[in-house]
């Protein structure tokens, strides 16, 4: 999978509340939920953010609740991919049962700067900053990760498996 | 031989149907459990639906408990919830909570015997690693995972390392459960235990009750830590005895097992402690925060929620009133909390020092309803999150800390200590 856009650069610990406030959790849908993600945090990213643009964090992004809702309002704000010094371990979880894109390389994301272009082709685990033409490798995932994510996620894995 | 393992690795390794795990290891096991709420069930549901089958694994190893935004806050939530409860009718889901028998769910599940030692658990939600108190591995998972385990009964793990935290000693009177783990959090950090499990043990530990080893285990995700396991003896045994019906294993971890790292801490140095805004880790001792004036006081939820907590609150409280520029919003877990509450007589203490008293629900502690905090305002909660915005306002602010604490507050007006509030009379 290849993917190129516009980079949102954020700071540590960025937790599933401000990703999705807890007053929005009354509804699931994806459209209703991109439109509030990360406003706690930066009322503008909905309005500057692209369809393709990357997430880049430090330590343990998505750090806080289990909710789902919180990789499903990144992914339906347009965003392919987060790049991050190292995530919390259930949104890891989720956002490979759900299909979105993580990589986690912490070289990366002390180089790219808010606004820089970066590509990312997430089989080969290469991070590319186009701005500054710097190339960067990510952790590559475990055989058994890529299975679920080749899949196209685990609703998909489980069906081929019981069906 | 099997290698060295943490109780952790063994119930693990028994739910792979393996001999022996090791850390980082991919497996897939078999669960005791799935758990999920009005908030998480319906997407799980949703990815159920997806996958084709028409029954669940097992209708008696499915929790629904509806807690977060029940009695429905909004028709939103309304509808939600009937999600839930239609689902759970059409698969005969046993261990579903409607309004008037729910509570909220970790404090629900091991009060009604759900959860037992030895238990291989997922719930769709964060402070599922509550259980761990009970010596079962009990971890949260998303809405995808949940509604996987509906239709197969099992879920992939990998095996994380241990953590051991022995809290030797004694505490010092008014130092309750909540102090240590917030204690502990400030001592390694929100991510100081990420992708690890946590096992507390030492003579604090095994001198305490369940309902504050639970309130322990309950922040373990708070450190980052995927479980909070707690070993099971006598304490925890006689609390399942007459609750836990079905057969439970006890797993202990060996003498020589390896552990990523061993913390040894002094009971004695864990003072009463407050969490300021805006992480669990960024703690302070309650007795050097009393400069903050609150506007809100919420004793309740999975962390602090149970008759012990609700004892400590009322203890404090008694004979006392609300400072009147603070709102005190009590909030007992489970219908069983709220009657213990009525036949101990908290309930009149709590209503004489003029606390408003709940349905159980999570309401305030994620920013639901019950207790929304306005712009600038500033509560101090029992929970276990002070994000920005968890209980409303994003300029809002949320500090943590025990029961008695809370309570303490209320009364003053600003944070502070049991102990403050005999100097003042
Ligand atoms: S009480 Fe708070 S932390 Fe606990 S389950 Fe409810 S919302 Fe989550």
């Amino acid at each position: 999978m290849q993917f190129k856009g516009t980079a949102h650069r954020y700071g540590r610990d960025i937790d599933t509340d401000v990703i999705i406030p807890a007053r929005y959790l009354n509804t699931s849908d994806p459209a209703e939920l991109a439109k509030h993600c990360l406003e706690d945090l930066d009322v503008e990213f909905v309005n500057k953010v692209a369809p393709g643009d990357i997430i880049v964090a430090d330590e343990n992004f998505g750090c806080g609740s289990s909710r789902e809702h919180a990789p499903i309002a990144i992914k339906a704000a347009g965003v392919d991919v987060v790049i991050a010094k190292s995530f919390a371990r259930i949104f890891y979880r989720n956002s490979i049962n759900t299909g979105l894109a993580i990589m986690e390389c912490p070289e990366a994301v002390d180089a790219i700067s808010a606004g820089d272009v970066v590509s990312v082709d997430a089989d080969a685990g290469v991070i590319t900053d186009e701005t500054t033409g710097q190339v960067f490798q990510a952790q590559p995932f475990p055989p058994f990760i890529r299975e679920i994510i080749e899949a196209g996620g685990l609703i998909n894995r489980t069906k081929q498996k019981m069906n | 031989m099997a290698r060295p393992m943490t109780m952790a690795e063994k119930i693990l390794a028994a739910h792979a149907g393996l001999e022996e795990v090791e850390p980082g290891q991919l497996i897939e096991c078999d669960l005791d459990l799935v758990l999920s709420n009005d908030v998480t069930a319906p997407i799980a549901i949703r990815e159920f639906n997806k996958i084709g089958v028409d029954k669940v694994f097992d209708p008696e190893k499915i929790a629904l408990v509806p807690d977060h935004y029940v009695p429905n806050k909004d028709i939103k939530s309304a509808e939600q919830a009937k999600i839930v409860r239609d689902f759970a009718h059409e698969q005969g889901i046993t261990h579903y909570y409607e309004v008037g028998c729910m509570g909220v769910e970790h404090a629900l599940l091991p009060e009604q015997g759900v959860v037992g030692a030895g238990d291989l658990i997922i719930g769709a939600d964060s402070h599922t690693c509550t259980y761990g108190a009970l010596g079962a591995f009990a971890t949260g998972v998303g809405s995808t995972d949940a509604g996987v385990g509906y239709a197969t009964g099992k879920a992939w793990f990998k095996v994380p390392e241990s953590l051991l935290f022995k809290i030797e000693g004694e505490l010092a009177p008014g130092v309750t459960g909540k102090d240590v783990i917030l204690h502990i959090i400030g001592m390694i950090g929100v991510d100081g235990a990420l992708y690890q499990a946590m096992e507390f043990s030492g003579s604090a530990i095994r001198n305490m009750d369940m309902d504050e080893r639970m309130s322990i285990s309950n922040m373990a995700i708070e450190a980052g830590g995927k479980a909070g396991l707690i070993e099971v003896d006598d304490v925890t045994r006689a609390y399942m005895d007459g609750r836990v019906e079905k057969p439970y294993t006890e797993y202990h971890s060996d003498p020589d097992a390896e552990y990523a790292k061993v913390y040894e801490i002094n009971a004695a140095d864990i003072q009463p402690t407050v969490a300021f805004p805006h992480l669990p880790s960024n703690t302070r001792p309650a007795a050097e925060s009393r400069d903050v004036v609150i506007d809100q006081a919420v004793i309740g939820s999975c962390t602090n929620g149970r008759i012990v907590d609700m004892r400590q609150a009322a203890e404090v409280l008694r004979g006392r009133k609300v400072h009147p520029n603070v709102r005190c919003i009590v909030i007992p877990a489970t219908q069983q909390v709220y009657r213990q509450c009525i036949e101990e007589g908290l309930m009149d203490v709590f209503l004489d020092a003029n606390c408003a008293v709940s349905t159980p629900t999570c309401g305030p502690c994620l920013g639901g309803y019950m207790g929304i905090l306005a712009a600038g305002e500033r509560a101090i909660a029992t929970t276990n999150r002070n994000f920005v915005g968890r209980m409303g306002d994003p300029t809002s602010e949320v500090y943590l800390a025990s029961p008695a604490v809370a309570a303490a507050s209320a009364v003053l007006g600003h944070i502070g200590l049991p102990q403050d509030l005999d100097e003042q009379e």
